[in-house]
C-alpha cells in the first residue's frame, strides 16, 4: 500500500509548476481571456514538446505509456494556474475516449497527432436538455449507403472552435440504455457550423455545433455502432478524473491565496486569520481540498489498474470535486471581503473556473445518483 | 502509487480473515460487549494468543514484532468483521504506545505484557471539570513528598475507571507554572487508597464514563513517565496515537454504519415504496458514501507518510474531524428515514431495530466533543497546518 507519488511524478509536478509559474501568471490568463483563439498555440507546442500530450498514450502511438495518475499530476497544476488550453478536451476527453475504446484502427489513425500536439480534439455529447447521459442524446445518425448523415445540434462542446475533429454521439437505435453510435467528424466537414457560446469562465471556451446534413464516412465509427454509450462511458470516466484533478489544483490555489491574505489583512487590530470565524473556514477549505485530491488520485489509479470499482471511484471523485472547488472558491471570496468582489482581484477567475468545472461532464447531483446506482441503493 | 496489498500482506490478511471466520460468531458479537468485563478480557486473550494484539510491538514484551501495515490490516479486518472492541482499548492505543515511547526498560517490562493479555486494564485521567479543550490548564496536584508524589484532584470522562488496574494521569507538580510547563505524567495504581470512582450517566442513559476523585493518593516515584515537569510532551504522544491509531478503526466503523444505513433505506418501506427510492435520500446517502471514502483515502495518505518513517502529524486531525461529523450525519439521516418511529426509545416494541438508531444518534452527539472537539481540531488545522495566527 502506497498513496504517494514516485520521484518521476514529483519531478513532473515540479516541471509543470515551474513552467506555468513562469509562462502562465494570471496576467497572461487575463490576456488570453480577451484573445479570439482563447489559448496560446506556442504554449501548446511547448507542452507537446515536453511530452505532456504523450503521457497516457501507448508507445505504439508515440506516447509515453504512462497513466492517468501522471496525467492528473499535470492537470492539477494546470487547474492551479487556470491555464486556458484545449489540453483537457484533447488529451483528457477525446484522446482518452479513443485510447479506452479498444478500437485499434481509430487509435492508430487519431492518437499520433494528439501525441505530437498537431491536432486538437473534443467530444460532442450534450444537447438542448443539458444531460450528460445516453438518454439525453436525441440527434440521430441515419444510414446513407456506407455513410452516416447527421442532422441536429450539440451544445457545450468544449474547445470546438480550435478542434481538428470531434467525437459526436448520435442516436442510431431506440434504446434508453445505449443505442448510440460514436462518429469521428472533421470540424471542417461541409455542414458543420461551430458557434461559440459566451462562457462565464472566459478561460474555458465552449461552442454550439450545428450539423446540417453532415455526411460521415462509414469508417469513421469509433468502437461498435449502437454501443457508443458503453465506449463513451469509459472515456468520460477518465475525463471526469482529469477534471477532478484540475479542480483540486484550482481549489488548492484559492486556499493558499486565502490563507496568505488572512495572515496579513488586519481588522480590529489583528490579522483576520486570528478570528476563528475566518480560520475555521480556512480549515474547512483544507479538508475539502485534501479530500478532493485523495479521491481524484485514487480514481486515477483505479482506472489505470482497471479495478472493479473504478467507475464508482471516478463518479465519487467528480461529485466531490464539483462541490469542493465551488465551495472553496466561494469561501475564498468571502475571506477576501470587498476586494474579492472586484474585477481587478483574481479570486473571481477561480470561482468562475470552479463553476465551469462543476457543471461540466455532469455535476455533483448527477454523479451522486450514479454513485447510488453503483452502490445498488 | 499502489492501493493493493503486497503478496505477503495479502497472505497476512487472509490469515486474519481465516482466524476471524473460525473464532468469531454472532454470539460473541452480541455478548462480548458493555459491562461484561470478564468475557471481554477472555476475547482479548484469544486475540493476543492468535498474535493479533500488539502486532507491531516488540516480541520480548509480548508483541509480534510485525510491521505497522500488519497492525493496520488487523484493525481493518477486526472492524470489518464487526469483532468486539478489545477491552484494553486505552492500554493498546494510548497508554501502551506512550510507555513504549517514553518508558524506562523496567516500566516497559512491567506494564506491557499484562496490558496485552488484558490481565491489567488501563484508563486515562486527562480531562477535568474545568479543563476540557484547554487541557493544559488542569489543576490535579501532585506534590513531591520524599520518594512519592501525593495526588489530589478530580478527573472526568474516564472510561473503564471502575475496572482498571492502572491510570495514565496528567498532573500539575509545579503550581507556580501555568499551562504546559509544570505538568507531570504519572502511572497510578487504581487500587491505591484515596481514589473514588463514580459512574457518570450520559444522555443515552448508559454510563460508559466515570468521574474520579483523588484524595492524597501516594504514587511512588518509579511510576513517573518522562520527567517531572515534562508531562505535556508525553501527553502529546498519547493524543497523537489516539487520533492516528484509532483513525484506522474509525474509518471502518463509519463504513459499517453506512452499510447499515443503506440497508435501513432499502428495508424501510412506506406505502410499498422503499425509502431508498426517494431521490433526496439517494443523494444524501451517496454523499455520505463519498465522504466516508474520502476519509479512508485521506487516512491512507497519512499512513503512507508514517510507513515511510515520518511521525503522524497534525493533519491526522482531519480524519477525526471528518469522522465525528460524518458519524453524526449518518445517524441523523437514519432518523430522518424513520419519520416518527425515530422518536421511539429502546424498549418500545415498535422501535425499529430495538431503538438502535435512536441510541446511536444520541451517542453520536459526543463524537464531535470526545478526543478533541471539532473546534479544537479546526484550530490545530488552521494554526499548525495552515500557519494562521493563534486565536488566543
Amino acid at each position: 500500500m502506497n498513496f504517494g507519488f514516485s520521484d518521476e511524478q514529483e519531478l513532473l509536478r515540479r516541471q509543470a509548476r515551474d513552467l506555468l509559474d513562469r509562462e502562465c501568471p494570471t496576467a497572461r490568463v487575463r490576456q488570453l481571456m480577451e484573445d479570439e483563439l482563447g489559448h496560446d498555440p506556442r504554449m501548446y507546442a511547448r507542452i507537446a514538446e515536453l511530452g505532456w500530450t504523450a503521457i497516457p498514450f501507448a508507445e505504439a502511438h508515440g506516447g509515453l505509456g504512462l497513466g492517468l495518475v501522471d496525467l492528473t499530476v499535470v492537470l492539477e497544476e494546470m487547474g492551479r494556474h487556470l491555464l486556458p488550453s484545449p489540453f483537457q478536451s484533447t488529451v483528457g476527453l477525446a484522446g482518452m475516449t479513443v485510447a479506452a475504446s479498444g478500437d485499434a484502427a481509430q487509435a492508430a489513425r487519431l492518437l499520433p497527432s494528439i501525441v505530437n500536439g498537431s491536432a486538437h480534439a473534443t467530444v460532442a455529447l450534450v444537447e438542448e436538455t443539458g444531460r450528460w447521459d445516453a438518454g439525453g442524446v436525441r440527434m440521430a445518425a441515419r444510414r446513407s449507403g456506407d455513410a452516416w448523415l447527421l442532422q441536429g445540434e450539440k451544445l457545450f462542446v468544449p474547445d470546438a472552435q480550435v478542434a481538428t475533429w470531434m467525437i459526436v454521439a448520435a442516436r442510431t437505435a431506440d434504446d434508453p440504455a445505449d443505442g448510440l453510435t460514436l462518429l469521428v467528424v472533421d470540424t471542417t466537414a461541409p455542414g458543420v457550423a461551430v458557434r461559440p457560446l459566451r462562457s462565464m469562465d472566459a478561460t474555458r471556451r465552449m461552442a454550439a455545433v450545428g450539423f446540417d446534413g453532415v455526411e460521415v464516412p462509414g469508417d469513421a465509427v469509433l468502437g461498435e455502432p449502437g454501443r457508443g454509450w458503453a465506449t463513451l462511458r469509459r472515456g468520460l470516466d477518465r475525463a471526469m478524473v482529469c477534471l477532478a484533478g484540475e479542480l483540486t489544483g484550482t481549489a488548492q490555489r484559492v486556499l493558499e491565496m486565502s490563507v496568505d491574505y488572512a495572515k496579513v489583512r488586519q481588522q480590529f487590530g489583528r490579522p483576520i486569520g486570528a478570528y476563528q470565524a475566518v480560520s475555521h473556514r480556512c480549515a474547512d477549505m483544507l479538508v475539502m481540498t485534501e479530500s478532493a485530491r485523495s479521491l481524484a488520485y485514487h480514481a486515477a489509479w483505479a482506472l489505470d489498474n482497471d479495478v472493479p470499482e473504478a467507475s464508482l471511484a471516478a463518479a465519487m471523485a467528480k461529485a466531490y470535486a464539483s462541490d469542493a472547488a465551488r465551495t472553496v472558491a466561494s469561501h475564498g471570496l468571502q475571506v477576501h471581503g470587498g476586494i474579492g468582489f472586484t474585477w481587478e482581484h483574481d479570486i473571481h477567475l477561480y470561482l468562475k473556473r470552479a463553476k465551469w468545472g462543476e457543471a461540466t461532464l455532469g455535476d455533483a447531483s448527477h454523479h451522486r445518483e450514479r454513485v447510488a446506482q453503483l452502490l445498488e441503493l | 502509487m499502489d492501493f493493493s496489498l503486497s503478496p505477503e500482506e495479502t497472505r497476512f490478511r487472509d490469515e486474519v480473515r481465516d482466524w476471524l471466520r473460525d473464532n468469531l460468531d454472532d454470539r460473541i458479537r452480541e455478548h462480548v460487549t458493555g459491562d461484561d468485563i470478564e468475557q471481554r478480557r477472555a476475547w482479548q486473550r484469544r486475540v493476543h494468543e492468535a498474535g493479533f494484539a500488539g502486532v507491531s510491538w516488540p516480541r520480548e514484551l509480548g508483541g509480534q514484532g510485525g510491521t505497522l501495515m500488519q497492525e493496520v490490516i488487523v484493525n481493518q479486518e477486526m472492524a470489518a468483521a464487526r469483532a468486539p472492541d478489545l477491552v484494553n482499548i486505552i492500554g493498546l492505543y494510548m497508554a501502551g504506545p506512550t510507555i513504549l515511547a517514553h518508558g524506562t526498560p523496567e516500566q516497559r517490562a512491567r506494564y506491557i505484557p499484562p496490558l496485552l493479555r488484558a490481565d491489567e486494564i488501563w484508563c486515562q485521567g486527562f480531562s477535568e471539570p474545568n479543563s476540557g479543550s484547554d487541557l493544559a490548564s488542569l489543576r490535579t496536584r501532585a506534590a513531591i513528598d520524599g520518594d512519592d508524589f501525593v495526588v489530589s484532584g478530580q478527573k472526568v470522562w474516564t472510561s473503564f475507571a471502575h475496572v482498571a488496574r492502572w491510570c495514565i494521569l496528567l498532573t500539575r507538580t509545579d503550581a507556580s507554572e501555568t499551562a504546559h510547563a509544570g505538568l507531570t505524567y504519572l502511572i497510578v495504581d487504581m487500587h491505591s487508597p484515596g481514589i473514588e470512582v463514580r459512574p457518570l450517566r450520559q444522555i443515552t442513559g448508559d454510563a460508559e464514563f466515570n468521574e474520579m476523585y483523588f484524595t492524597d493518593v501516594r504514587v511512588p516515584r518509579a511510576n513517573l513517565l518522562g520527567e517531572v515537569g515534562g508531562g505535556w510532551r508525553v501527553a502529546m504522544t498519547t493524543l497523537m496515537h489516539e487520533r492516528a491509531t484509532l483513525g484506522v478503526g474509525l474509518q471502518v466503523r463509519a463504513r459499517i454504519a453506512l452499510d447499515a444505513l443503506r440497508a435501513l433505506a432499502r428495508e424501510t418501506v412506506v406505502d410499498g415504496v422503499p425509502r431508498s427510492a426517494d431521490p433526496l435520500v439517494r443523494q444524501q446517502i451517496a454523499q455520505l458514501s463519498i465522504e466516508v471514502e474520502a476519509m479512508r483515502l485521506n487516512g491512507l495518505r497519512g499512513l503512507t507518510k508514517v510507513l515511510h518513517g515520518e511521525q503522524p502529524g497534525p493533519e491526522g486531525s482531519v480524519n477525526k474531524l471528518m469522522w465525528s461529523e460524518l458519524n453524526q450525519r449518518i445517524a441523523e439521516t437514519a432518523l430522518d428515514l424513520l419519520g416518527p418511529y425515530a422518536t421511539l426509545a429502546e424498549g418500545d416494541e415498535r422501535a425499529p431495530l430495538g431503538g438502535r438508531w435512536a441510541h446511536g444518534y444520541l451517542r453520536s452527539r459526543a463524537n464531535s466533543i470526545e478526543g478533541g472537539t471539532s473546534e479544537v481540531l479546526r484550530n490545530i488545522l488552521a494554526e499548525r497546518v495552515l500557519g494562521l495566527p493563534r486565536s488566543r
